[in-house]
């Protein structure tokens, strides 16, 4: 049994990541946290570096769930890296983080969210950061 | 006080609110530009060549000034928070920048950065008020051989003194010379190198070149290393300064004023000597040596100051011999030229209103920029998180409509494409961009005073050298050139380094070193940014 979540250092990306290891403990399943970028920007806070991977990595041993971390930086952007890892790791939940944006903004930038929450081949379980509601 | 005088009705027409608009537009546009890495002000200003078409003469100049002051400050925002610079004239900056950055006094770094900027600018655009006029009454009294002798001082130092190696600058250099040698013999009416491709027969625009060279080269340099792992900034607060900052700044700023402006006054031009010079001579002088290497704001300060009061130099040849001594004021000067505005020593005397229409415009220009760059660094640098292809392009978009426009043919669409083809190559092999630029626009001006030349003299090689200050200058080149040699060769054959020679040689070689040393795989970029 699998949980994928989505996870990029913000608010949101906590909130998911949170849940994400409180689901795995409860169902007893292996959690793949995906931090995912298409590469394209110069500067990109989304990506975890060396520093925040190690902490991400001792944080999970801590929660005691069985964790494998994918970080990609090149080549397709967070969605379908979220929905192939999903796919490929045969994923019974999918945990992702949303934030309010405007549909200016999503028009222009597209919305990650949006596009997993409605390809995705199994549930998915999305949260906002949690000092939005 | 006729300079004076000028200088007021100058103001007056730069204040009214539209042009007052241009200026801001051009801030606001070259901070941008200058924020953003391997884009530039000279690609800026030559992809709004277009739309500046329709515009009236000195509000197009007046934001291009504004976009080549802005193009300073915007370039040492990215130095200090991402350690990339952004234009070649801060790569110095980001030695100590980043470092402060790094320990946490990014605020600091940014502000001395700003500000020092601000009052070089201002200082050195007023000695550019009292400066070019003299310069110009000497110029009239030129002949063409004293004109080719500067020019071929300028190409000469530009390629071999600046740049980190000499035979790339020469192999950068012929290309823009075999490029501007393309079309007509202005005299004999002969077709040179046209290969019988009738739209060669006009020769190819420098808009044509610059654009191709700067915005194609480019875009097809990121394309081919788009999947690089992304970097991030060092977040900041507004910048400000303490008491102690401001002790510590003042000094150099006025240090690097007084570098910079007579290396950008003279047609040999450049930023990145005064920037190096500065950064030396606040090391030597500080009173904390120990900070430097660990962020000292003495070695930010200075070297910004310094770039930006070269900057208003290299505005001395430009406006006084119509000489460009960097991309961006070439790409201004073949506006110039495209308005029919013919550039030179007579510019002053022809084209009064324009000319103290810009200078008044760099004062307020450079005010503008403290205004929007001291509150708001930080929202400069989130101009980083742009999408490269979106801004890409855009920037192609550009590129091609601006070639197209020059003289709505489409060969000069595959010429673009070609160039740009050339500007990758010179970027793979990290080959200087500017000796090539300026060997676009400076070659055939130096052939037609070398034609003149010949025509006074009657053909006699000794035309060349027959004024004084001829002489002077290709001596001038001469020592530039064996110098650098003959001290590598005692420095060889002794086999130690002693102290006079490492202080000679400085300026000579450890820009070089230090640029690949602290900038590291960014060499590479460093070298094909514009200046």
């Amino acid at each position: 049994m699998t949980i994928v979540v989505g996870y990029i250092p913000s608010e949101e990306g906590e909130a998911a990541l949170a849940t994400a290891i409180d689901e795995a403990q409860r169902r007893n399943a292996r959690l793949v946290v995906v931090n995912s970028s298409k590469g394209d920007q110069l500067v990109d806070d989304r990506l975890i570096d060396a520093k925040q991977y190690h902490e991400l990595e001792a944080r999970l041993t801590q929660s005691g769930v069985d964790f494998w971390i994918e970080r990609k930086s090149q080549g397709i952007d967070a969605a379908d890296q979220i929905l192939q890892v999903a796919e490929a790791q045969r994923a019974q939940l999918i945990v992702i983080g949303l934030r309010k944006r405007t549909a200016m903004g999503k028009f222009l930038m597209g919305s990650v969210a949006q596009r997993v929450l409605l390809q995705a081949g199994c549930p998915v379980l999305s949260l906002k950061a949690s000092n939005d509601w | 006080m006729d300079t004076l005088n000028l200088l007021m009705d100058g103001f007056a027409s730069a204040l009214t609110p539209i042009n007052l608009l241009f200026a801001f537009a051009g801030v606001v546009l070259g901070t941008a530009v200058g924020v953003l890495p391997g884009i530039g002000p000279a690609m800026a200003v030559a992809l709004l060549l277009p739309v500046t078409f329709g515009m009236e003469t000195s509000s197009a100049l007046i934001m291009f000034a504004g976009i080549y002051y802005g193009g300073m400050y915007g370039g040492s925002t990215t130095s200090i928070l991402l350690n990339t610079p952004g234009e070649s004239a801060t790569v110095i900056t980001a030695i100590e920048g980043h470092k402060m950055a790094k320990a946490g006094r990014a605020s600091q770094a940014l502000a001395t950065a700003a500000i020092g900027s601000f009052v070089a600018g201002t200082i050195g655009t007023a000695l550019l008020v009292t400066v070019t006029p003299i310069v110009v009454k000497f110029a009239v009294s030129l002949g063409a051989p004293s004109y080719f002798a500067i020019m071929v001082l300028s190409l000469v130092t530009v390629t071999a003194v600046l740049g980190s190696s000499k035979i790339r600058g020469f192999a950068s250099l012929g290309l823009g010379l075999a490029i501007g040698l393309i079309g007509m013999d202005p005299v004999s009416g002969q077709k040179r190198l046209t290969f019988g491709f009738a739209p060669l027969v006009d020769g190819i625009d420098i808009v044509v070149v610059a654009v191709a060279v700067f915005a194609i080269g480019e875009a097809l340099w990121i394309a081919a290393h788009l999947r690089l792992t992304p970097t991030r900034t060092i977040p900041v607060g507004t910048p400000w300064m303490g008491k102690e900052d401001w002790k510590r700044s003042w000094k150099p700023w006025l240090r690097g004023t007084a570098f910079g402006f007579p290396f950008g006054a003279l047609p040999a031009g450049g930023a990145e000597v005064p920037t190096f010079l500065s950064y030396v001579t606040e090391k030597k002088l500080s009173k904390h040596p120990e900070e430097f290497g660990h962020g000292a704001i003495e070695g930010v300060a200075g070297p910004e100051a310094a770039n930006n009061a070269s900057a208003a130099g290299t505005l001395t040849p430009m406006l006084a011999l119509g000489l460009p001594t960097n991309a961006t004021a070439a790409v201004m000067l073949a506006f110039l030229t495209m308005k029919g505005i013919q550039p030179g020593p007579f510019l002053f005397e022809n084209e009064p209103d324009l000319v103290w229409a810009l200078i008044a415009s760099l004062f307020i220009g450079n005010t503008l920029l403290l205004l929007i760059n001291l509150p708001l660094a930080p929202l400069w640098a989130r101009l980083l998180k742009i999408p490269r292809p979106y801004l890409y392009a855009g920037i192609l978009f550009f590129a091609t409509l601006g070639a197209f426009s020059v003289n709505m043919q489409v060969a000069d669409l595959w010429i673009l494409l070609l160039i740009g083809l050339l500007g990758f190559a010179l970027r793979r092999f990290g080959l200087p961009v500017l000796p090539l630029i300026l060997g676009v626009i400076i070659g055939p001006m130096a052939e037609e005073q070398l034609r003149k030349t010949f025509q006074l003299s009657a053909g006699s090689v000794s035309g060349i050298w027959s004024e004084p200050l001829a002489v002077g200058i290709y001596i001038l080149i001469a020592i530039l050139l064996i110098l650098p040699m003959l001290i590598s060769f005692i420095r060889r054959s002794r086999g130690i380094q002693s102290d006079l020679v490492e202080t000679v040689l400085g300026e000579e070689h450890e820009p070089a070193k230090h640029k690949a040393e602290l900038t590291g795989e960014k060499e590479q970029r460093v070298g094909k940014d514009e200046s």
